[in-house]
């Protein structure tokens, strides 16, 4: 998808204007943060499970190129290819070469961000191949030729009224006049209509939540059980990874699945969790006759040895979204490319480069409830600042504020010169602030005023005011 | 409570400096009332935490550097914002991580800094003040005192004990207020969206008044409850344990309404 995470500020205006998204947001937000407090209220030990799942993340980035060589020696005794690729382009040919050697016209997708990564449904279109998204939020967002707002709930920006509404132009085979208005009725005409498309499709494209390199297995965890008839029903079954999703063992992936859905979702574990192991053995009753990984580098390598290699222990369950009070505030679409909200904020920079999103890791207010709800632990307020560090050193940064802040340091750094200046200032903002406690407008402060007051000063500094007290009572002894 | 005297070096941060020096004078009633002789360096202006969070490392460092050449010698420094004193705690030891002296120097300022409330409760063992204040109030955690040094029961075990005060728990109180130091301004479309939900909330609660640990956040929250023109009273959790609410109207209020 063409980023557009330079214009957040814009996106993010659009967004905050727009009543139904606000509606669909509010919705959200309470959700998701109840659910999960929830389930971690009832598992004393997610403390020390979020400690384990940090220790084995970090141990197998140590040892990443190890585990993803037993990874691909694994799915190749399995019967199974795995095929590097090192940028979108050749991750999108890879594809495409498997579907046109099966002569594919039609592909059934499980969820997948590797795929909106890699843009891969417009590129199949362009091919002439038809894909067809079947997780319900993305065969919703597909129709509507959207990209996902959220990473596991693609289609929460909308209410279910565009939903009914994106059907009803949509299935046109169907009665127009039919009742849409529960969301029961609209899972039950998605079902219906994707039922058929399963039957036909020639490959199946899923994503993985883990690659396990003690078995050569991929691992997927959805609600819906699309993924499952995705990757069983075809010739060929092709997973999207990108190269950190690899765990060392089976029981890694069982400690990390402990903490995945309670994060995401606030479930304990996800209805389906899947795991897959080549393709169709003969005594097999069903399977894929082929089983392939496109594992995607696009940048991830490199983060590796630098301060950003810690967000490669990212899971992807969305807790950060979920309790961020930006993302609450301007949604997905606002940050402009794959991946929103604060683990948006630290990755898409370095997937896409710090020009183009220099935005994303300014936009926070460092509260800090993304790190304090992470499963992986990743300290993404302290990436974010690095972020911003890069942009000041290659002065991306805007220009009047670069010389307001060198301004404020260099009298911050003299503080005879700066108690004298502020002295001053705040005598003359208390002065004329003093009738009213409050200014509605004030000099180069539009930013603060356009939406609130500014209180005014007490009209003395603390400091000028000690040193008095200092000078009348010299000896203050307890 | 120890009795033993204790030298604290008071940072009172640029924001209670310069917009409302009443909190610092609440800190220091404070402190001494916990059997602490307090000092205030001339030689402090800011933690520096403006700079590095805009990615300006090198005014950071500085400014660091001058903070701890302030507050060489105190038992504690303490200060009344978990944002001030968080950025020293959490971020000063981070930000010398590749030159060990001045690393060095960094934790071992960063170890002895607090914030005042918690100080009070946590290592000086306060239980009560001697306060009263007739109202309802609510609370606000802002996101550094509360994520970074677990700032929470510490103010309410302190106004529980205030004489006449009823605490009426915020709903989201953990939940930022839109300020976010400079994000406020660079995003103010943002912060606006965030700031009115907050004061939804604190007008949900019915409380009369709303209190909080950092000032920066306190005037965003006053400034927007003022220019919605809803009448609750915003004050410095210290000014109302510190008993100086008589002589002090609140904040963004003028001048001659106190209480």
């Amino acid at each position: 998808m063409r980023a557009t995470s330079h214009a957040f500020k814009a996106n993010a205006h659009e967004a905050l204007v727009d009543a139904t998204l606000q509606k669909a947001l509010g919705i959200m937000k309470s959700g998701f943060q109840v659910r999960r407090a929830e389930a971690i209220a009832k598992l004393p030990e997610f403390e020390a499970l979020r400690e384990a799942g940090r220790a084995i993340k970090n141990h197998t980035l140590e040892n990443l190129d190890f585990y993803l060589e037993a990874f691909e020696a694994k799915v190749l005794a399995r019967g199974g290819q795995v095929h590097w690729c090192r940028t979108p382009a050749e991750a999108r040919d890879t594809v495409l070469g498997i579907c046109q050697r099966l002569g594919a016209k039609t592909v059934t997708k499980g969820k997948s961000m590797i795929a909106e990564e890699i843009a891969l449904n417009d590129f199949l279109e362009a091919n002439q191949i038809v894909p067809v998204e079947t997780d319900l939020g993305e065969y919703i967002i597909q129709l509507r030729k959207e990209p996902p707002s959220h990473i596991i709930a693609p289609a929460v920006h909308l209410v279910k009224e565009q939903v009914a509404d994106t059907f009803r132009a949509s299935h046109r085979e169907l009665d127009p006049a039919r009742p849409l208005e529960d969301a029961r009725t609209l899972c039950d005409e998605a079902r219906a209509v994707l039922r058929q498309k399963f039957l036909r499709a020639d490959v199946g494209i899923t994503g993985a939540n883990f690659l396990i390199a003690e078995t050569g297995s991929s691992v997927i965890v959805t609600n819906e059980g699309n993924g499952d008839l995705t990757q069983t029903l075809t010739k060929a079954h092709i997973v999207l990874a990108s190269l950190e999703k690899v765990v060392p063992t089976l029981e890694d992936t069982a400690t990390i699945l402990r903490l995945l859905a309670r994060s995401a979702t606030g479930q304990e574990f996800s209805t389906y969790t899947t795991f897959s192991t080549g393709p169709r053995r003969p005594e097999d009753t069903d399977g894929p006759g082929e089983y392939h990984v496109v594992l995607l580098d696009n940048g991830r390598s490199a983060m590796l040895g630098t301060e950003f290699q810690d967000m490669l222990r990212c899971i992807r369950c969305s807790a950060c979204l979920n309790h961020c009070p930006v993302y609450a505030a301007v949604g997905g679409h606002a940050y402009g490319w794959v991946y929103p909200g604060p683990m948006g904020a630290v990755l898409t920079p370095n997937l896409i480069g710090v020009e183009e999103a220099g935005h994303l890791p300014n936009a926070s207010t460092f509260c800090g409830r993304c790190e304090s709800v992470c499963p992986m632990k990743i300290p993404l307020p302290k990436m974010m600042r690095h972020w911003r560090e890069r942009e000041f050193e290659q002065e991306l940064s805007p220009a009047a504020y670069r010389a307001g802040l060198s301004l404020w340091a260099f009298l911050a750094r003299r503080p005879a010169l700066y108690h004298a200046m502020t002295g001053i200032a705040t005598r003359v903002l208390g002065a004329v602030g003093r009738r009213r406690g409050r200014f509605r407008t004030l000099p180069l402060a539009s930013g603060w005023t356009n939406v609130r007051d500014m209180p005014a000063p007490e009209g003395r500094s603390f400091q000028s005011l000690w040193a008095e007290r200092r000078r009348s009572k010299p000896a203050r002894k307890t | 409570m120890p009795d033993q005297p204790v030298r604290v070096g008071l940072f009172v941060t640029c924001l209670v400096d310069l917009f409302r020096p009443s909190v610092g004078f609440a800190a220091v009633k404070l402190l001494e009332a916990a059997g602490c002789t307090v000092e205030v360096p001339r030689l402090q202006t800011c933690c520096g935490q403006p700079a590095y969070n805009s990615g300006d490392k090198a005014d950071a460092q500085a400014l660091a550097r001058q903070v701890m050449d302030a507050f060489e010698g105190f038992d504690y420094v303490v200060a009344p914002s978990g944002s001030c004193a968080g950025q020293i705690r959490a971020h000063y030891p981070e930000m010398f991580a590749d030159d060990p002296a001045q690393f060095q120097r960094a934790q071992h300022l960063a170890k002895r800094t607090y914030e005042l409330v918690s100080f009070l409760v946590d290592v000086r063992g306060m239980d009560r003040v001697a306060a009263h204040y007739d109202g309802k109030v609510t609370y606000h955690d802002s996101c550094s005192g509360l994520r970074e040094l677990g700032v929470k029961q510490q103010p309410r075990r302190l106004l529980a004990s205030v004489d006449g005060l009823k605490l009426a728990e915020l709903p989201g109180a953990e939940i930022c207020c839109g300020f976010g130091g400079t994000f406020c301004i660079k995003y103010p479309e943002i912060s606006d969206k965030m700031l009115a939900e907050k004061t939804a909330d604190i007008g949900a609660t019915g409380a009369d008044t709303l209190l909080a640990g950092d000032l920066g956040c306190l005037l965003n929250m006053a400034g927007k409850l003022h220019r919605q023109g809803k009448s609750v009273r915003v004050r410095h959790v210290a000014e109302v344990l510190a008993d100086m609410t008589g002589e002090l109207p609140p904040i963004g209020a003028p001048a001659e309404e106190t209480r």
